[in-house]
């Protein structure tokens, strides 16, 4: 049995069920992340987990102990949340806010005791904001407030704290920041953590289980491992103009449609910049000869409207080099990316004599041109390299 | 504990404000009275002099009833100011006391005959209260649909128009003996309070002030958001409602016993937070309330003075001190959106 765990439940607004068999759970210390679309009903299932909506089926239990029998103040101290509503809290001073987090363990006047205080600092202390104390909530950033709004969820001592899209607003230093804070805090401090997220890549690394929310059930649920690859993704998210790669976590627009123009040498991440100009121009091009693996032919899968590539770790095929040297021929231009050129990737060079033979123009962004090659323009930049590659072949045809 | 020093300075400065604001209220007038007299005819009682007199009959139940009042209808807006998230909500400007005079107008003409101007005060506030129930209820109705501080504030104000529209009608159709009372009590003025309406002001309005000031803490908790108080442990149907019920209480009894007062409801609690630059509840409540019984009296004796012997009505004086507080903090809270 799970530490936190949700037994068929099923969640929606005014009796009508929006999704229905939720079937999650997440091990003391351990982190927990829906994701999904927006409107998928991850802040839905949230919410009826906290109780700010009522739930229309199921059980939610912590340790075994059902939530729903358990008055307002026994269930602030099992579950605290960071939700995305706009605080404002006039001018009390984070220090206030936070010691606000003690609401279910102090008197009627709410008076902090020694302990409580020591808390506070210490939960202040945990998420680096200690010397944001006597500052004014209002008069934060985004990421100051979002840490003060956490010390005040952890500062209620809670057994499983949830997270509603904390890293929203957030730049990505801030977001860095939270989760590894997070992280720390599951580990060290056994907190179970639930919470959702719209970053898939920052999911997939903090996570210990990821829940996959769309359409009225739960989609997937697991170890991020074996529940996202990038099929399951697109389905998720719907994506055609685009692609996610889970191995990078990055994200590439969809490629120029169209006949190549340009033919790509590229190699040790040279030619990912390359590939990403040629997009952003509309060029439409092809790249070879990859090693797969490379982070080179992660990003031209996407982006290239052709690509040749080598078995791993071995030289290419005669077939692949044949087609490769057509490809070659019938191009704009070649731009060689400047990788590195050694015994196992000696036929980029080949090519690179190919086009100058067939007389292709080829650009080159190295300081001087690989030995052999006599006609080739040598460029500092991909954005000069890119200019007179423009020049060559104009995105639109003029008539 | 800089905090402290500075709470304890505020209240410092609040009593002795109201030290000088009392004496200078109960010095001012056709009479002046020594401070030897006052503490003489405070110890011995009224010794029928005219002096006594004027300070028992007239000046001392009045002022004291104008700190309780400006108290309590300070409090009610603190409290309808936390319930919107408004800065700028106040039971004038939501159109509560405007209902409660409809009410109160409704009553005092229809039982004008058999009371021949003898209105007992409890049943004159139970007219004001359930005419401010009455508003609210409308206010909240309306508000739900609609999730906008500007909107809700038309509403108010609309509501407002409403109520008036109908004290109006009836005062059209009402005969011109039974519209004197009325017409005194409608413009608004401490100056009919007598010790027996003291009375029933502070059997309502002191203890009502008490409560709030024991929801302190749910109060703080509710300034971070109605979701964030509730995973918080507040039980906020219940808060909620208690909150509508205290601010209506406050709002009424002042309606019943001073006439619709505008803007201190909005200007005070302002103004406290400004002295004592915290939110926190436990602090704001009583220190809005004195605040409030200091800003009142203030008024009250421009209102008697300004133009003696005339006497303005008292939403005259506090609508030019309290205006100004509103649009400053329209502008402030552009500033900072």
């Amino acid at each position: 049995m799970m530490y936190f765990e949700t037994k068929d439940l099923s969640v929606g607004y005014n009796g009508r069920p929006l999704i229905e068999h939720i079937d999650i759970g997440i091990h003391k210390g351990g982190i927990l992340c829906l994701i999904g679309p927006n409107g998928s009903g991850k802040s839905t299932i949230l919410r009826s987990i906290t109780r700010h909506l009522a739930k229309l089926g199921g059980v939610v239990t912590i340790d075994g102990k059902d939530l729903s029998g358990m008055n307002n103040r026994e269930m602030a101290k099992q579950v605290s949340v960071v939700l995305t509503d706009r605080v404002d809290p006039e001018l009390l001073t984070c220090w206030e806010v936070v010691s606000a987090g003690r609401y279910p363990y102090t008197n009627h006047f709410g008076r902090l005791s020694e302990e409580d205080e020591a808390v506070v600092a210490q939960s202040m202390e945990q998420v680096n904001a200690l010397e944001l104390r006597d500052r004014r909530f209002s008069q934060l950033s985004d990421g100051q407030k979002q840490r003060i709004l956490l010390a005040r969820a952890l500062c209620q001592q809670p057994e499983v704290m949830v997270l509603d899209e904390p890293t929203s607003y957030l730049d990505i230093r801030h977001k860095i920041e939270l989760l590894s804070i997070l992280r720390e805090l599951a580990v060290k401090r056994q907190l179970s953590v639930v919470l959702s997220l719209h970053e898939v890549d920052l999911a997939v690394k903090l996570a210990d289980v990821v829940v996959l929310v769309k359409g009225s059930a739960i989609f997937r649920c697991g170890a991020p491992e074996d529940v996202l690859d990038e099929e399951t993704l697109r389905t998720l998210y719907d994506i055609h103009d685009g692609t996610f790669d889970l191995l990078l976590g990055s994200v590439e627009l969809c490629g120029a449609a169209g006949e190549s123009r340009v033919f790509v040498v590229p190699g040790a991440g040279r030619g990912a910049p390359c590939f990403r100009s040629l997009q952003k121009r509309g060029i439409p091009f092809s790249a070879g000869i990859l090693q797969p693996g490379d982070v080179d032919s992660a990003v031209a899968r996407t982006l290239a409207a052709r690509t040749f590539e080598s078995e791993p770790f071995s030289p290419p095929s005669g077939q692949v080099i044949k087609s490769a040297l057509a490809a070659v021929r019938t191009a704009r231009c070649v731009v060689d990316a400047g990788s590195p050129l050694g015994p196992y990737n000696r036929e980029n060079l080949t090519l690179l004599q190919e086009a100058d033979k067939a007389g292709v123009p080829a650009l080159c962004l190295r300081a001087k041109p690989p030995e052999g090659l006599g006609a080739v323009r040598c460029f500092d930049t991909v954005r000069e390299l890119m200019d007179a590659a423009a020049e060559l072949c104009p995105a639109r045809e003029k008539k | 504990m800089k905090k402290h020093v500075r709470y304890a300075g505020g209240f410092v400065v609040l009593a002795v404000l109201m030290a000088v604001m009392l004496y200078w209220n109960v010095n001012t007038g056709s009479v002046h009275l020594s401070l030897k007299r006052i503490a003489q005819l405070l110890r011995f009682g009224n010794d029928g002099s005219l002096e006594g007199n004027i300070l028992w009959k007239i000046r001392l139940s009045r002022m004291l009833g104008t700190v309780v009042l400006g108290g309590g209808l300070s409090i009610a807006g603190f409290l309808l100011q936390t319930f919107f998230k408004n800065p700028i909500a106040g039971p004038f400007v939501l159109g509560i006391s405007s209902g409660s005079r409809l009410f109160v107008g409704f009553f005092m003409l229809a039982t004008a005959p058999i009371a021949m101007g003898n209105f007992s005060p409890y049943a004159i506030f139970i007219a004001a209260f359930a005419g401010a129930l009455l508003s609210m209820a409308l206010v909240l109705a309306v508000s739900s649909r609609v999730q906008n501080l500007a909107m809700l504030l038309v509403i108010g104000m609309m509501i407002g128009y409403i109520c008036d529209a109908g004290t109006n009608f009836m005062i059209t159709f009402a005969e011109s003996n039974q519209l004197r009372n009325f017409t005194i009590w409608s413009m608004g003025s401490f100056s009919g309070i007598t010790w027996p309406t003291l009375a029933a002001t502070a059997v309502i309005t002191l203890p009502t002030v008490a409560v709030v000031f024991f929801l302190s803490k749910p109060l703080e908790a509710y300034l971070l958001g109605e979701n964030y108080a509730k995973s918080m442990g507040v039980n906020i149907r219940n808060f909620r409602l208690a909150l509508i019920i205290l601010s209506s209480v406050l709002a009424a009894c002042v309606v019943a016993f001073a006439g619709p007062i505008s803007f201190v409801g909005i200007a005070v609690p302002h103004i406290t937070r400004l002295l004592f630059k915290t939110s926190r509840p436990m602090v704001l409540i009583p220190a809005t309330f004195l605040t409030g019984g200091v800003f009142c009296l203030l008024c009250d004796l421009i209102a008697r003075t300004a133009f003696a012997p005339v006497e303005l009505s008292i939403s005259t004086v506090t609508s030019v001190l309290g205006a100004p507080v509103v649009i400053w903090l329209m502008i402030k809270r552009r500033k900072g959106a």
